[in-house]
């Protein structure tokens, strides 16, 4: 096991944001976690890498377990002058080759010179993505990863997932919201509202009364509560 | 050389703008100006102290700096927004400290010099340790400058990376009580914050990076230190004030630049 977690709880304010949550990752398998809104999707991310603590239970890393993470969203104060080179040697420095190839293989050759915060969020999600491959990570979680990228962008981006779980033999955890795409290149579906729903193969997932009433609502739900959700993310990050 | 009060005073203008421009630009990157504030003004309460308990003033108001930041950060996040926090707790400390050095007989006059800063008064003992706290802030804020703006940039990244965002904020507030303590001598409780902020915002336009940011804001900060303390010693006006007028108006320069040049940018993208 890559990353494992028992019996996880996490509490954020008064509110059980998740319970008992058991769940485990093998080397060179893709985990996707579905689920509405408010569900604990980020906040089970946030758990597994140590930027919240669990209320109970437990997140075991396999030791030396090195962790590419691409979050939802990130803001960059306009203060803080950061072109995108340096932004991508944070917080070690690779080697000049290794970043010019982690941004060919992102498509962001020409972007090195650029200030992040004048990227727009589709450049900037494939510079995270690229900023987590460096250093050849154990684990890459990605946290709604494409929902800035157009159709083809995030055709390329599962590609480009694939093609780095070849290579590198990382087991990978993404949050989605885009299901028929993710679907047919996950091993394993974790249904999540709060607790498991239900779990296993794409298939059998899908099939499954749990998820089928859980998406019914979330298809009514999700234009109104989507603006909401993101506001309150980048809300909350900038006080943490 | 150091027999003379004016080398004196610009060596101690210099250690502190050198030790202020780095931590300063991480107060401006993390919209913490407010939290400087409230270290700044409770130094007052440590100089209270030092003075009722005849303990040296560096001392004291390193302690009470690390006690009020630490407190503010452990309080923050429970239930009052920050900067409601930090108004009550920056104005609270420095109306305590007031009072209490009002009980101390024969001190009144002196709080002048430590409100307003009293650069001229520096003596050998001061500026070593002035030197030895800036050399000391330097030293930390490059020694952990990767994790730092890591964490400042996102916190959860720095997670990711193996990187403690809480631990790189406790080394940013032991930088700060260490800057407040030193700088207390030069420009005063009141003014440091200035000698903070100003300088990196005063940068900013200028720079690309985050390292040249620190750099051109110590060097501002120096040529503030040097041209004010030559301008109070000309002008016969108070020292501390002085330098900082200085680097406002560096500031006023610089924010016309950017405002020019972002026209000119924007008119060009027309």
């Amino acid at each position: 096991m890559l990353i494992e977690t028992r019996g996880l709880c996490v509490q954020l304010g008064q509110r059980m944001v998740l319970k008992d949550i058991d769940m485990g990752l093998e080397r060179g398998e893709i985990v996707t976690i579905i689920g509405p809104n408010g569900s604990g999707k980020s906040t089970l991310l946030r758990a597994l890498i140590g930027a919240v603590k669990p209320a109970s239970g437990q997140v075991l890393h396999s030791r030396g377990l090195k962790i590419g993470y691409v979050p939802q969203r990130v803001h960059i104060d306009e203060t803080l002058p950061m072109p995108v080179r340096r932004f991508m040697s944070l917080p070690r420095r690779p080697s000049a080759e290794a970043l010019d190839a982690a941004m060919a293989g992102a498509g962001i050759s020409g972007l090195d010179q650029q200030q992040v915060m004048s990227l727009s969020g589709g450049e900037f999600q494939r510079v995270l993505l690229a900023r987590a491959l460096l250093e050849k990570p154990d684990l890459l979680l990605l946290d709604e990863a494409t929902q800035s990228l157009d159709h083809r962008g995030s055709a390329g981006f599962y590609r480009q997932i694939d093609a780095v779980r070849e290579e590198l033999g990382c087991g990978v955890i993404m949050v989605s919201h885009e299901l028929h795409v993710v679907m047919r290149r996950t091993d394993h579906v974790i249904c999540l509202n709060g607790h498991i729903c239900c779990q296993g193969k794409p298939e059998v997932v899908s099939a499954s009364p749990e998820y089928q009433s859980l998406f019914d609502l979330d298809d009514m739900e999700t234009a109104v509560y989507h603006h909401h959700d993101h506001h309150s993310y980048s809300h909350n990050n900038r006080v943490n | 050389m150091l027999d003379d009060f004016l080398v004196r005073a610009t060596l101690a203008g210099v250690g502190v703008a050198l030790a202020a421009a780095p931590l300063g630009c991480f107060i401006v990157w993390r919209r913490m100006a407010y939290f400087g504030d409230a270290t700044a003004h409770a130094a007052v309460l440590g100089v209270a102290l030092s003075l009722a308990l005849e303990t040296p003033i560096f001392a004291g108001v390193l302690v009470v700096c690390l006690f009020m930041a630490t407190l503010v950060s452990s309080l923050s996040g429970r239930g009052y927004a920050m900067d409601t926090l930090l108004g009550v707790m920056a104005h609270s400390s420095l109306a305590v400290g007031l009072v209490a050095v009002s009980f101390l007989d024969g001190i009144r006059i002196d709080l002048m010099a430590y409100l307003f800063g009293d650069i001229l008064a520096v003596g050998k003992t001061d500026l070593a340790i002035i030197w030895g706290g800036a050399i000391l802030v330097v030293v930390l804020v490059v020694y952990r400058w990767s994790g730092l703006l890591l964490a400042t940039m996102n916190p959860d990244l720095a997670h990711a990376s193996g990187i403690s965002p809480g631990r790189e904020q406790l080394i940013l507030t032991i930088a700060l009580a260490i800057v407040v303590a030193v700088a207390i001598k030069v420009v005063g409780v009141l003014l440091i914050a200035a000698m903070l902020i100003i300088p990196a915002a005063t940068a900013r336009p200028f720079c690309k990076t985050p390292e040249a940011m620190a750099v051109t804001a110590a060097i501002i900060g120096c040529a503030a230190s040097l041209v004010g303390l030559r301008a109070s010693y000309q002008l016969d006006t108070p020292t501390g004030p002085t330098i900082v007028c200085m680097v406002a108006l560096m500031f006023a320069f610089s924010s016309i630049f950017w405002n020019l040049s972002d026209r000119r940018k924007s008119r060009s993208r027309v």
